[in-house]
């Protein structure tokens, strides 16, 4: 197997899902113990947490399009003391480690979120959706990277557990933002989230589709921009990256770790697919055995 | 199964993830497509349950480079071995699907969601259709009929050659948009007004497009009478993933119809979305 040192977690090998794109309590509920028994990831990161609960966008929260799609779902999420209570049970019964994406709109609030995953053991290591506007400026906090910088270094101190940044792409120096992650103390980073897209109505022109009005285009559509914007990150941090976008299959998983990612997410392949990460994973260890390059950068990290 | 013979659990486990079929027949029924695929290894759906759906080949590359994802699509019944889908040619998906051919690859995922109840406080089960979403209803006819319960169905086309699919039940009622089949011509949602105002004591089992399940949905509540309504939404995934396929409930909030769905009490909708 291709196992993989991750900010201290042994996990079984690379591939991981994206936030928000399995539910596995959800999909224990349609493909019953199988899934536990044939987990598709070595690691299961949540959906995002917020720390009141959160209904979603109205519908349609869809649009399919050419080689992808985009999404308005909104961060549906039955708020911190809800996902506590209720999902953390039995995403604890899970056969791997368990990371939990949070998000706030403010530093207090995510440091709320923060020190409430830390006081739980069957969480691993936590993941910060930065994604989020500011309230004031309207910017996406994880677009700013002092602002970004200064989010981490409030919420650094309050857990030892492994701190994960997911990055925004929809920034205009996105290795800049990664840098003052990293300077703040984030312990790895994760990127591409999706790009921002619009889906026009195709029965009512110059109104949106989606309910949400704008969304994130994910899919092999932005495959190329996740491997440009991993490589441009990898050569200005020194901390381990989850790579994602567009991961269809275990060249496409490799290329991102030959770009410099340590762990490689899918996301939309797995709505194709629910068991995609399996057979991404079997096909990257394929490749592993034949060539040693890739198996030797791992091992370095 | 409950003690007349019907309904039971409401949903089988799917093997987890998709697995590849070969298609064994295409067949035109009027308006629509048929198609069946060998499923020697998958285990026997409830009536109202879906798979997503991809054609093996050619899946992307159409119109705008679609389609990407799979297509829901209610299991029409399953005869000798073989899942049978009723289609209809309305978008890029669906038009791939419709021209598969014997001996084609089809990706499946499946059999997800909620399927009907049985019937219950002894009420007949009374079946409404609307165009291709007499699907589910074939199979919960033979469900029923099997466990030698009643099982009338009342259904709506557009025109006569749509109504061809009535072929797919047995005995229907027949209503046509345009009369050029059937025994009415208008809404079917008129034959089963009179249906349930010559007698109420049922429960009412609908598929079709929105404004008619909505029709449904508020003659069935004037008349005080339980429905269940298999509704459809853009989905990508089927298993609870994408939280794409919502709708909103009458006590606030939303539900999944991938996991939640896509049979759904008509008393939890204020409304039937998209009506």
């Amino acid at each position: 197997m291709n196992a993989v040192s991750f900010c201290g977690l042994d996990l079984a090998h690379p591939i991981v899902n994206g936030s928000g794109t399995f539910d596995a309590i959800a999909a224990r509920r349609a493909f019953g113990d199988a899934l536990l028994e044939r987990f598709p990831f070595s690691a299961f990161v949540s959906k995002t947490i917020t720390l009141k609960p959160r209904d979603g966008n109205a519908p349609p929260r869809l649009y399919e399009t050419p080689a992808g799609m985009i999404n308005s779902i909104g961060l549906p999420n039955k708020g911190l003391d809800g996902y506590l209570a209720h999902d953390l049970p039995e995403l604890a019964r899970l056969p791997v480690p368990l990371i939990t994406n949070v998000m706030g709109a403010t530093a207090a609030e995510i440091a709320a979120l923060v020190e409430a995953v830390d006081a739980r053991p069957e969480i691993d290591a936590v993941e910060l959706n930065v994604s989020c506007p500011n309230v004031k400026t309207g910017l996406d906090i994880g677009a700013d990277p002092a602002e970004l910088g200064s989010v981490v270094a409030r919420v650094r101190p309050l857990t030892a557990k492994p701190l994960i940044v997911k990055l925004t792409p929809n920034a205009s120096d996105v290795p800049a933002a990664a840098q003052a992650a990293e300077a703040a103390g984030a312990d790895a980073v994760s990127l591409i989230n999706t790009l921002r897209a619009y889906a026009p109505h195709p029965r009512s022109p110059g109104t949106p589709w989606l309910g949400g009005g704008t969304g994130g285009l994910s899919g092999p559509a932005i495959r190329a921009v996740a491997l440009a914007q991993v490589r441009a990150v990898a050569q200005r941090v020194s901390i381990p990256i989850v790579g994602m976008g567009g991961v269809q299959t275990g060249r496409h998983a490799a290329q991102l770790l030959d770009a410099g990612a340590t762990l490689v997410a899918v996301g939309t392949e797995s709505f194709r697919d629910p068991a995609a990460g399996t057979r991404i994973q079997h096909e990257l260890h394929h490749l592993f055995a034949k060539s040693g390059n890739i198996v030797n950068r791992c091992a370095d990290v | 199964m409950s003690a007349n013979g019907a309904g039971g659990e409401r949903r089988t486990l799917a093997p987890f993830g998709r697995r590849r079929l070969r298609v064994a027949e295409r067949h035109e029924v009027g308006a629509y497509v048929v198609v069946e695929a060998a499923d020697p290894d998958g285990p026997a759906p409830r009536p109202g349950q879906f798979y997503m759906l991809a054609a093996a080949e050619r899946w992307g590359g159409g119109e705008d480079e679609r389609p990407f994802l799979p297509r829901a699509f209610s299991v029409l019944r399953v005869a000798d071995g073989r899942l049978q889908f009723m289609l209809e040619d309305v978008g890029p998906g669906t038009a791939r699907l419709s021209e598969l051919q014997a001996g084609d690859g089809l990706w499946v995922t499946g059999p997800l969601g909620l399927g009907f109840a049985a019937p219950a406080d002894d009420r007949r089960a009374l079946l409404c259709g609307g165009g291709v979403g007499t699907a589910p209803l074939a199979i919960w006819q033979d469900e029923l009929l099997a466990a030698g319960l009643p099982a009338p169905a009342l259904l709506g086309f557009r025109d006569a050659a749509h109504a061809e699919g009535a072929a797919l039940l047995a005995n229907p009622r027949v209503a046509t948009d345009d009369g050029s089949a059937g025994e009415h011509h208008g809404l079917v949602t008129d034959l089963l007004a009179a249906e349930l105002d010559a007698d109420p004591h049922a429960t009412v089992y609908a598929c079709g497009p929105p404004p008619m399940l909505e029709a449904v949905r508020a003659l069935c509540a004037a008349r005080g009478v339980p429905a269940q309504l298999a509704l459809e939404a853009g989905m990508a995934c089927g298993f609870g993933a994408c939280f794409g396929c919502v709708v909103p409930t009458r006590d606030g909030g939303y539900v999944r119809l991938c996991v939640d769905g896509p049979v759904l009490d008509a008393a939890a909708l204020a409304e039937v979305p998209g009506h």
